[in-house]
């Protein structure tokens, strides 16, 4: 196996204020344009791990290297930085901002790195007209209308052509699927795998819902992974 | 990355314009009164202090700088010693003088003072930066008992040419001994000026001697009707004292010497006075009223920023999503100050902008009325660097309280990172 793209040892992250450590994981690996399902029940620490991968928080021990590159050796700048130029990510509900339209939402990400806006040849417009073609979203009608004025399916597939564009390497997507039906779901993670695989990223999908593990290359249980007595409640 | 976060401030507020309208209209009303104020305040001014222009010194009997100046200008209080005529005479057979008008003051007619004058007197009298007298219809006096009227004292008393007018001796509305045996009527009516000439009533000074024949002891002597106009016109009615003197120099730069030179006349206690100079020091008199307008309208800017605070803020509670999805994509906590202090900023700037235009376009309305009613002139008073440092420090205070909520969002997204749920 190459040099895995997300690499976990050792860590342990407690949120402030609380008595006993939520997440202690001695090993956790993403292989680049590897497709992982995270299962987990909610309040296991799902979101804790994904905010430790993304950079946004840090752990008290261990090591968290993404594309290489220890997270505890980089400024938060340079973590908001990596985070802007090589993640993707989708969350469970109102992923996209109001006041910007379909295509500037999924244009997004490449107003915070340029590197990312340097992966695209040709006009931003026509990529993300492209990738959300790719997702179902073809209808030219759609991409006027209000982004508040969208389904919630529509809403989270236009979040996953977000989290794509710019060729991300890691998809990270956050329980995306709860608020979908069942019909919807499992659509969605096609487009989803599809789209990524496409672009060559991996994907580190989560959900509590033990069903979708079949779509995916590999499946984790959080449950397995973290040493952390599970009573303790989760991070918010 | 400044425009992108410039862009998406626009945007933010555009997804929310109505609250983001009003908050602009608060600040926009507020800016354009303390501008109004300002602007109308500089007008006002600038009309005072060219209430009378062109006259290099005013000189009358020695009281104080402002007591002549209020008297000879502004037609308010009393002359306390009159001017003889031979020291008239004297002032304007000097070689540094040009030109002399003779002001008689102390008869009045219905509350308005009259003035007895030479012709010269339309012609030297200049306001608001050089303009002169202009004659809104029938002429200046020509006959003895012509008068000349003011645009207010026309308006007010409803005169026309031709109507007749009795002027009474002294100064005030009641009680007070008529000249009617001697009745004036309306030769002109002057155009508006807005200064006090707009209140006053002018004859010939030779009509001032005149309508005091018989009056020689103070009161009118029964034997006064007796005289008729015609034999009074025969008379010579060069009046013995006069109550201040218009001078105009030959050259300007030597109104100091010439001042002195009146100052110290040994004949009689006279005294000259810069009417510039007096002006100013009249201003600076009712200098505290302005001063307060201008604290108070200060104060409903700073109201108005307020309300751009308070706008931010509540929005602020309903945006933590938006901020983490901000955070998602890549933006640093920095941006997110950033975009709200934008926010503050165009908001601020935005207002104040309409705010100017509002000003501008009401003064640019109102300046002929306020011209011709008040006397405050407007010329200057268009968008200028008041009106666009006005804008700009706005939008700094704007920018440094959007700081506050900026920050409360800063500290959140740090502490909130990507897991808000809503």
């Amino acid at each position: 196996m190459a040099e895995p793209f997300v690499s976990v040892r050792d860590i342990h992250f407690t949120w402030p204020g609380a008595s006993a450590p939520t997440l202690a994981i001695e090993q956790f690996e993403i292989a680049p344009a590897e497709r992982v399902f995270l299962r987990g029940p909610s309040g296991s620490g799902k979101s804790t791990l994904l905010g430790l991968i993304a950079g946004v928080i840090t752990p008290q021990y261990g090591d968290i290297k993404v594309g290489g590159k220890a997270l505890s050796g980089l400024s938060a700048a340079k973590r908001d930085q990596l985070r802007a130029e090589r993640l993707g990510l989708i969350f469970q509900l109102f992923n996209l901002v109001p006041y910007l339209s379909v295509i500037a939402n999924v244009a997004l990400p490449l107003r915070f790195s340029p590197a990312r806006r340097g992966r695209i040849d040709g006009p931003v417009d026509h990529e993300a007209q492209r990738l959300l073609a790719g997702l179902g979203l073809e209808d030219p009608e759609l991409l006027t209308r209000r982004v508040t004025d969208l389904s919630v399916g529509q809403q989270q597939r236009v979040a996953a052509a977000r989290a794509l564009i710019g060729q991300p390497d890691l998809v990270i997507a956050d329980e995306p699927t709860s608020a979908l039906d069942s019909d919807v779901r499992d659509r969605f993670i096609d487009l989803l795998s599809k789209e990524t695989e496409r672009s060559r990223a991996a994907l580190l999908f989560v959900s509590h819902d033990t069903a979708l593990a079949s779509h995916f290359e590999r499946s984790v249980d959080l449950a397995s992974l973290n040493r952390a007595p599970v009573t303790a409640p989760g991070g918010p | 990355m400044g425009a992108t976060i410039v862009d998406l401030a626009l945007r933010s507020l555009w997804n929310r314009r109505g609250p983001a309208l009003l908050t602009v209209i608060a600040v926009a009303l507020s800016v354009a009164l303390f501008l109004g104020v300002e602007k109308v305040r500089h007008g006002a001014k600038e009309g005072f202090s060219s209430t009378i222009s062109g006259t290099d010194l005013i000189v009358g009997a020695r009281s104080g700088q402002i007591n002549l100046l209020l008297y000879s200008v502004f037609r308010l209080g009393d002359a306390t010693a009159e001017v003889s005529w031979p020291t008239y005479e004297w002032l304007r057979a000097r070689e540094d003088v040009a030109w002399t008008v003779p002001l008689s003051l102390g008869d009045s007619h219905r509350g308005y003072r009259v003035l007895g004058t030479t012709p010269e007197y339309f012609v030297r009298y200049k306001y608001s930066g050089g303009q002169a007298l202009a004659v809104a219809s029938g002429q200046e006096f020509d006959d003895l008992f012509d008068a000349v009227i003011g645009a207010d004292v026309a308006r007010e008393l409803g005169y026309e040419l031709g109507t007749p007018l009795i002027l009474s001796h002294g100064l005030g509305r009641a009680g007070l001994q008529l000249h009617d045996n001697r009745p004036f009527r309306v030769a002109g009516v002057l155009a508006p000026t807005g200064t006090p000439v707009d209140r006053t009533i002018h004859v010939s000074l030779e009509a001032i001697t005149a309508i005091h024949v018989g009056w020689e002891s103070g009161a009118r002597n029964p034997m006064a009707d007796a005289i008729t106009e015609d034999t009074i016109r025969g008379f010579d009615l060069t009046p013995r004292t006069i109550t201040a003197v218009l001078v105009g120099l030959e050259q300007r730069a030597t109104v100091l010497r010439s001042k002195r030179a009146v100052d110290t006349y040994r004949g009689e206690a006279l005294m000259a006075i810069l009417p510039g100079v007096a002006l100013t020091q009249l201003w600076t008199v009712t200098g505290v009223a302005e001063r307060a307008l201008v604290a108070v309208s200060v104060f409903v800017v700073a109201v108005g920023l307020v309300s751009i605070l308070t706008s931010i803020l509540s929005s602020l509670a309903a945006r933590r999503r938006e901020m983490a999805i901000l955070r998602a994509v890549g933006a640093r906590p920095g941006h997110i100050f950033m975009l709200l202090v934008a926010e503050a900023a165009l908001l601020g700037g935005l207002g104040a902008a309409a705010g100017t235009v509002l000003v501008n376009a009401a003064l640019a309305g109102l300046a002929p009325a306020l011209a011709a009613r008040y006397g405050i002139s407007l010329i200057g008073a268009g968008p200028g660097l008041l009106d666009a440092g006005t804008v700009g420090l706005v939008t700094l205070a704007a920018a440094a309280m959007g700081a506050f909520p900026a920050w409360l969002a800063f500290k959140r997204s740090l502490a909130d990172g990507l897991s808000v749920k809503l």
